[in-house]
Formats: C-alpha cells, sequence, structure tokens
C-alpha cells in the first residue's frame, strides 16, 4: 500500500483560512476503491477546515475496523483504541483536554455492537464529542458477518440461512438514550454530510451521526449496494428538530425509504463537561499537579 | 505507661451501628494518641446478617488486628452466644440484658450486662443508642473521659439530626457511663493520653490520599467491593483538590477514560477488584502497546468468580502478572501497610511517567477496608514529582517528531494532544517509530522486532529502580518468614513472637513485585534459613512466581484461603508445626467466625 517515506510533523502554514487538504494525511487510505468511507473521510476534512482552528487543537479517536483506520488518514492528533471503546477513550481525552474538538469515528460492529454499552452511556452523559458511525451493516475487516445493523434475511459468512436478528436502529437510539444532536447522513452526499458534521462539531454536547456508508466488498458489489441505497435514500423535510417525539417518529417509521438528515437537536441540555465546576480553571492537563498543604491540612483534621 | 496491648471487638447486625461505634471509640483512641488497627469481618448484606469489628489498641506501632480480644461488646443476642467463647480470660463482655432470659455462662470474664430500657427510656424497638450505651461502658471500664465520646456524637449527630438526637444520645452515654462506674470493675490497663493526637484512616483512603499527593487529576470507577472506598474519598473531595471524578457504565470503560486522559495529558488512576480488573485487562495491554502511563489499583477479595466480595485474600497475583496478551513493559507493586499505600501511588505515578506503561497496585481487602492512626506529620503532601520526558509546548522538538522514537532506554519523549508541531496517531495496532501501523506494510517483520525490543528496553530501566525486598530480624536465625503486601505487619509481628520464644525468626518482605532483579533478589534470599512462605491462597501464587524468576524454592509455605486475614499466632503456629513435622504446607484454622 501506498505510503510516504517520511512525514513531517510541521504543521503547513496556513495561507488565510484553513482548506480540507491541510488534514489531509500522510498515509493513503487503505480502503477498498469505491468504498463509502472515503466519502466521509473527505467531508471529515472539510468539517475540520471550516472550523478554522489549527491541526493540533484536534483529536481524532477511533476503535477497530476498516473505517476505524481513519485517525492514520487525517492531520490531527489521533488515537487509534481497542475495539469498541473509542467513546470511552475519547470522554477521558476530553475532561483532560476540554478545549480540544474531539471527533470519534468507527463502524457498526465497533459502535453498536462490542461498544454498546459505551454508544448508550456516552449520549446519556452528554459528553460534548461528535461521533461519526461509518455503518455499512457489515464485520468489513474479519471479512464479512453480520453486524448489529445487517438487515433481516441477510446472508452472511455468519448467517448463511439469513440473518435472523432483527436490526438495531442507532438513530432511535440515541434520541431515546439522551443525545442531543442525531443525524444521518449518507457518504455519498458529501457537502450535507460534511455540513451536519460542522454543526455537530460546533454543538455543545454528545452529536452523533450515523452515515450510510456502503460497502462494496461484502455487500454484492459496487454497483448493487449504491444503487440499492440510492433508491432509497431521502432528506427529512418540514420536520421540527427540536421535537424529540417527532424525532422519534421519524426515527422508527418502517418502510422503503431511509430518511436523511438531522432528526433532533436540543440546545437546552448543558455538556457533562461544561457542568464541571473543576473545569472553569482549563484543562486539567494544563493545571499543576498535586495539593497545597493547606489542602492536605484540612484533609488531615476531618480524620482526626 | 506500661506497655498494653488491648482488644475491643463490636459484634452486631448490620444497621445497629457497629461502623459508627467502632469509628467513634478508634477515633476516641486515636486523640488519646493511641496506635490502633481496625479490621471489620462482614457479609455482603446492608440489613441482616452479622459484622464484626476489632479495635486493637497497642502502646508499640502495630499492623494486625492482633490475636486476642479483651472486651467484646455483643450488641444482639446472635452476637452475644456467637463470640462468649472469644473473649480472653480476664477480658469482659457488654450485652443488652434485655436481649436474654438466662445470663451467659463464663467464670473466667466479666459479664456487663445493661438493659436498654432502663438506662434510656427509649421506646424504639430498633435500640437506635444501644450501640453509644455499649460504647461508654467500655470506656468507663479503660479509663477514657466520657467528654471524648460526647465531643464525637456531637460532630456525628449534630448537623445532620439536631439538638434533640444529640441530647438523647449524650444522656444516654452518661447514663451507661456511670452505671458502668456503679456496677462493674475497670480493667488494669487505664488509658492516658500521649502526644501527638493521632489521625485515623483506611487503606483505600490513605491510596486516594495519595493519588491527590501525586496529582492525580483524572479518578474514575465502578463501584465494587473492597475498591468502593477509594471512590468514596476521590468522589467528596473532588472539587476541592480539582480532581474529575467519573462513575462509568462499567469497568472497561473506566479503565478507557483513564487512557483518554492520561494519554491527554492527566495523570489518571482508577481502583476495583479482581472481576473488574479481570474486564480491564485488554486496555490495560493497550496502554502497554500506546505507551500511556496509567495507574490501576487492584484491591484483591477472595476469588474465583464473584467470589467472597466482602473476605480477603492475595489470590490476583497471577491474574495481575499475566493481564493482557502478548509482552509488554509494565509494573506490579504490592503496599505492606496502611501508611505504604499512601506513599506507593505517588512513587508508582514517577516510574509511569518515566517509564509511559501501566503500573499496578496489588493490595487487598485486609489493608484497604483495615483502618490504622498515624502520626499526621508522618504525610508528605508534596512528593516529588517526575513526569518523564513529557512534551507541553511546541518548541521541544524540531519539527521531526517520532512518537515511539527508538531510543537505547526505549524511552520515547511523549508529546500530549494539542501541542503544536507534535501531531501523532497513537495506535493499538503495532506500529513503527512514526506511529505507522506495521500490519499495514504486510506486518513488516524488522520493524516489529525493532519496536519490540525498544518497548521492552524499558524494562531494563525500571528494574534498575526497583528496591529489593526487605529483610529484618536477626541474620543468624532459625526459621525465614518471606511474604509480600498486605502481610507484613502480622508476619513481621509473628518472627518477633517466635524470636522470643527462642525460635529465632527473620522476615523477607517483598514489595515490587515485578519486574523482578534476579541477583539483586537472590542476594537477599540467600540469607535465608529454614524457609517459609507466607499467603493468603491455595495455591502458592507467589512462592510459585518466586520460583519461575529467581530459582528460589522455599522449605515449606503457610496459606489461608478462607477469607479471613492472618492473625499473628497462624504464623507462629504455623512456622512451629512445620519446623517440627516432615510436612512442608500448614493451612491455619480460623477460630473467630462471623
Amino acid at each position: 500500500m501506498a505510503r510516504s517515506a517520511r512525514r513531517s510533523r510541521r504543521e503547513r502554514p496556513v495561507q488565510g483560512a484553513p482548506t480540507a487538504r491541510d488534514f489531509e494525511g500522510d498515509v493513503s487510505p487503505d480502503w477498498c476503491a469505491g468504498c463509502g468511507d472515503f466519502g466521509v473521510l473527505k467531508a471529515l476534512q472539510g468539517a475540520y477546515a471550516k472550523l478554522g482552528r489549527g491541526n493540533h487543537d484536534h483529536l481524532t479517536v477511533s476503535g477497530i475496523g476498516c473505517s476505524s483506520n481513519l485517525p492514520g488518514y487525517v492531520k490531527t492528533y489521533g488515537m487509534h483504541t481497542l475495539h469498541g471503546r473509542a467513546l470511552a477513550v475519547a470522554t477521558g481525552a476530553k475532561f483532560a483536554n476540554h478545549e480540544l474538538n474531539v471527533v470519534v469515528t468507527g463502524g457498526d460492529g465497533d459502535g453498536y455492537g462490542i461498544g454498546g454499552n459505551h454508544f448508550i452511556h456516552t449520549m446519556r452523559k452528554n459528553v460534548d464529542l461528535l461521533y461519526i458511525v461509518m455503518n455499512n451493516e457489515t464485520y468489513g475487516l474479519t471479512v464479512g458477518q453480520a453486524s448489529p445493523t445487517t438487515i433481516v434475511g441477510e446472508q452472511t459468512k455468519s448467517t448463511p440461512f439469513g440473518n435472523l436478528e432483527t436490526p438495531l436502529n442507532p438513530v432511535a437510539m440515541a434520541i431515546v438514550a439522551g443525545a442531543t444532536y442525531v443525524a444521518r447522513a449518507y457518504s455519498s452526499d458529501g457537502p450535507k454530510l460534511a455540513e451536519l458534521m460542522y454543526n455537530g462539531m460546533q454543538h455543545k454536547g454528545f452529536a452523533f451521526i450515523d452515515v450510510i456508508s456502503p460497502c462494496v466488498t461484502w455487500k454484492g458489489g459496487a454497483r448493487v449496494i449504491f444503487d440499492y441505497w440510492k433508491e432509497r435514500v431521502q432528506y427529512l423535510e418540514g420536520h421540527d428538530t427540536s421535537d424529540r417525539a417527532a424525532a422519534l417518529e421519524q426515527a422508527v417509521k418502517t418502510g422503503h425509504e431511509t430518511q436523511l438528515g438531522l432528526f433532533y437537536h436540543d440546545t437546552s441540555r448543558q455538556s457533562l463537561n461544561d457542568m464541571e465546576p473543576v473545569l472553569e480553571k482549563g484543562p486539567i492537563a494544563h493545571q499543576p499537579l498535586g495539593i497545597s498543604q493547606e489542602q492536605g491540612d484540612a484533609i488531615i483534621e476531618k480524620m482526626m | 505507661m506500661a506497655k498494653y496491648d488491648f482488644a475491643i471487638a463490636v459484634g452486631g447486625a448490620p444497621g445497629q451501628g457497629i461502623e459508627t461505634a467502632g469509628k467513634s471509640i478508634s477515633q476516641i483512641f486515636a486523640r488519646y494518641g493511641l496506635n490502633v488497627f481496625t479490621y471489620t469481618a462482614y457479609q455482603s448484606l446492608i440489613r441482616g446478617g452479622h459484622s464484626f469489628l476489632t479495635i486493637r489498641i497497642s502502646s508499640e506501632p502495630i499492623a494486625n488486628h492482633g490475636d486476642k480480644l479483651d472486651l467484646i461488646i455483643a450488641l444482639d443476642r446472635g452476637s452475644l452466644e456467637k463470640h462468649l467463647p472469644h473473649v480472653s480470660p480476664g477480658g469482659a463482655l457488654i450485652y443488652n440484658s434485655d436481649d436474654v432470659k438466662q445470663a451467659p455462662e463464663r467464670d473466667d470474664i466479666q459479664l456487663c450486662p445493661i438493659s436498654y430500657k432502663e438506662l434510656t427510656n427509649d421506646p424504639d424497638r430498633n435500640k437506635r443508642m444501644l450501640n453509644v450505651c455499649a460504647s461508654s461502658v467500655a470506656l468507663q471500664l479503660v479509663g477514657v473521659d466520657l467528654s471524648m465520646l460526647e465531643d464525637i456524637i456531637i460532630r456525628a449527630f449534630l448537623k445532620r439530626k439536631g439538638q434533640a438526637v444529640v441530647d438523647a444520645n449524650v444522656a444516654a452515654a452518661r447514663a451507661s457511663y456511670n452505671y458502668a462506674a456503679e456496677h462493674f470493675t475497670p480493667f488494669d490497663v487505664q488509658f492516658e493520653k500521649q502526644e501527638p493526637p493521632l489521625a485515623f484512616g483506611s487503606g483505600n483512603t490513605l491510596m486516594a490520599m495519595g493519588g491527590a499527593s501525586a496529582g492525580v487529576k483524572f479518578y474514575a470507577a465502578y463501584p465494587m467491593s473492597p475498591s468502593t472506598g477509594v471512590l468514596h474519598w476521590m468522589a467528596p473531595n473532588a472539587r476541592d483538590l480539582g480532581i474529575i471524578v467519573r462513575q462509568c457504565e462499567d469497568e472497561i470503560s473506566v479503565i478507557n477514560m483513564v487512557i483518554g486522559a492520561a494519554h491527554t495529558g492527566a495523570r489518571a488512576m482508577c481502583a476495583t477488584s479482581g472481576g473488574g480488573f479481570a474486564l480491564m485487562s485488554e486496555a490495560i495491554g493497550s496502554a502497554g502497546m500506546m505507551e500511556i502511563p496509567i495507574v490501576v489499583v487492584n484491591v484483591q477479595r477472595g476469588g474465583p468468580s464473584t467470589g467472597l466480595p466482602t473476605k480477603t485474600e492475595q489470590g490476583d497475583l497471577w491474574q495481575v502478572l499475566g493481564a493482557s496478551q502478548g509482552d509488554f513493559p509494565k509494573i506490579v507493586v504490592s503496599p505492606t501497610s496502611i501508611m505504604d499505600g499512601f506513599n506507593t501511588i505517588p512513587e508508582l505515578f514517577n516510574l509511569v511517567d518515566k517509564f509511559q506503561c501501566p503500573g499496578m497496585v496489588l493490595t487487598d481487602l485486609s489493608l484497604a477496608e483495615g483502618h490504622t492512626t498515624f502520626v499526621p506529620d508522618s504525610i508528605n503532601w508534596q512528593p516529588e514529582i517526575d513526569r518523564g520526558e513529557l512534551i507541553t509546548d511546541q518548541g521541544q522538538t524540531d519539527g521531526e517528531y517520532l512518537r515511539y522514537q527508538i531510543t537505547d532506554s526505549g524511552i520515547s519523549p511523549r508529546a500530549i494532544p494539542g501541542t503544536p508541531g507534535h501531531m501523532h496517531v497513537v495506535a493499538t495496532d503495532d506500529h513503527d517509530e512514526d506511529g505507522g501501523l506495521i500490519s499495514d506494510e504486510f506486518t513488516n517483520p524488522h520493524k516489529r522486532r525493532d519496536i519490540m525490543e525498544k518497548r521492552q528496553r524499558k524494562m531494563e530501566g525500571i528494574v534498575e529502580l526497583l528496591p529489593p525486598p526487605t529483610f529484618e530480624g536477626p541474620e543468624d536465625a532459625e526459621v525465614t518468614l518471606i511474604g509480600w503486601g498486605s502481610t507484613h505487619g502480622v508476619i513481621s509481628e509473628a518472627a518477633g513472637m517466635l524470636t522470643e520464644a527462642g525460635i529465632a525468626a527473620n522476615h523477607i518482605h517483598f514489595k515490587w513485585l515485578y519486574p523482578m532483579d534476579e541477583d539483586a533478589i537472590n542476594e537477599v534470599l540467600a540469607k535465608s534459613a529454614y524457609s517459609i512462605i507466607v499467603e493468603c491462597n491455595y495455591t502458592g501464587q507467589f512462592a510459585r512466581f518466586l520460583r519461575g524468576e529467581t530459582g528460589f524454592k522455599a522449605d515449606s509455605h503457610i496459606r489461608k484461603y478462607d477469607g479471613e486475614p492472618f492473625m499473628p499466632h497462624h504464623v507462629v503456629d504455623g512456622a512451629r508445626e512445620l519446623l517440627n513435622s516432615k510436612t512442608d504446607l500448614y493451612v491455619p484454622y480460623q477460630e473467630i467466625v462471623v
């Protein structure tokens, strides 16, 4: 696979506003040609650029899987953590330095399967993160087994007689679990995806985007899978994104079409890190270590 | 004042205020400036069942709950029946005579019946003040001023429960104290105040305080006995001390949050017990792989599985040594006393920051939930803090930053996210100097070898800094007792008892368990006579580990795995038996059953 011999850690001197190119990593993605994840990567680079901050002000955190290789492909700080654990790691990172823009990327197996518990609870806690799930309804890197979002009846390597399990509805789950910014997007619509990402980064709280990011290898080939989605996706119209019940109603709607766009946006709830008085003095990563003699004496006094 | 060694025990049902009574009595002795160690045997219940708290008071420094019980307070009939045989001859037993039709039978102790009804006129069926009444009697018998208890009652109840409750309790205390003065014979031991007054705290509390002194800024936990005490100290102190404390959905989240916070520059720590530690295993390896410094405390309880949630054991050694797949640098340390728990945390943080690896503290219920007195000035709130090669601003390197730079020491300068000019990706996949994934290059074997050797070279630096085991007692001895971690106090006392009885005994004790310096350790072990390894598990986990690391094979073993901690006489009896018999294993019998 292609990679540059030497990478420079110098940030490119930015003339004027940064562009998406300034956020291109030095490693070329090793995804299959035509993979939906390329669209997600490009949109993310665009959203980072639009935010206008330095590359070092961003931290991109992922788990394990095809899509979780993404942090290597963007020019920001990155953590490629354990399978399913990215949200927990990202929460710790955000609390250590809440001035960083922390974005979590991963796939459906990583986030909805092995990481399901963290998914629910990070939303409930409303930690100020943007979580982008590249949902391709399969375990791609382990060569094509059923995932938590694989549809009923689909034959995969692990479900040769057809999948019996009902797929998870991540958008509905996010609305119920307490995420304060919930969207679904399609990897082929780059501008709309980048806009949702940018707004998600600006949102103070847990922002979640389930991105339909088709797998060209384990879903019958590029033409089959893109044709499948192309005629199904449609954007929400006339929907009030501040209405949680309406958002849920849209999210659980069944039928041929899959709704895209912003389902729910709650600006009234404070993020967990904004509620934390300890962070008012600035990031804990930059605070002096230890405690004073006076603080220590007060502790001992209570033990006497 | 003459030498003394005295123990008071309180038995009753959880919810009867045993902890309150125990804490009050212990605090009074602490304020008197006397050495105290306490241990509570209890069950995994909130109400009902049975609890038994031992408070040992000694003129000498003590680090275990001792062998005998001079004065027992039985708060319910069950405790009276159960613990009647446990009072040492010449001791005393305080009980509520309203509970019993027939006086208990023991003519070698003083029976001290008190009538709750008569002393308090309290119609409450729950007898909420019985603990205060019985404590007052106990204090009278050992010559402590009642004003000490009154102070504590006011402090405990005034804010939460108001003046009426305080007045009722003080009245009950006075009536009981006076009743005891008129009806019972005081002990020969009459405690007098000494200087300075001492502070009193548990092992969990001292480890949490050690964390605060070390600069812990992020603490995460999932509640799990017997480690929850650390969370219960961190949570209320968090805001004053500038520490972020998070309770998580599970221990997997706990450790991964700690890793995220540590990578981003905060000193971060967590504590759990064996089951939670098992869930953390995979992530501990990821800290090794990504080279992120973290401190994980495992407060052991009886295993396997859910095991004995409220009982002690040293049964997780192999779990901790073997946690996570593959080889990676790590440090394992087992504090030897409650106070050592305080100092161990900053010591370990400096090591893990320097060597950028996970550090694990292996302790157990007996220390973590045991309480001890200490001289307030012995706490060093400003320990040395060494963060190692940490890059926090742009100017520290010249653009060509390699996160995993191959160095002779194996240590690569660590830049934290947010630092301009040092962007990199840390990965749980193996990677090259620059953080690029090796597996993406069709697994380059040379790069893999280089990076593996780089990481493991850190172990050479670590092992040089870890002190060898301690050696105490006469060089020329008949028997050598070898232990690790929490059992230091009990083994040390047993060695002294053996020597006094004419069997010269010395004591080798391990605090730093991994990595082991084979030569340095063998030098200490070479001084041993007939050797006995004392540990609190079934299979001799430490004996097998020590043999594997050093080739040292002990002559025999004393092992306990019934959930209760060693008492000094268990070790003394074991040493005598092993010296006289041809067997190589002694398992002491636990006399006090709760």
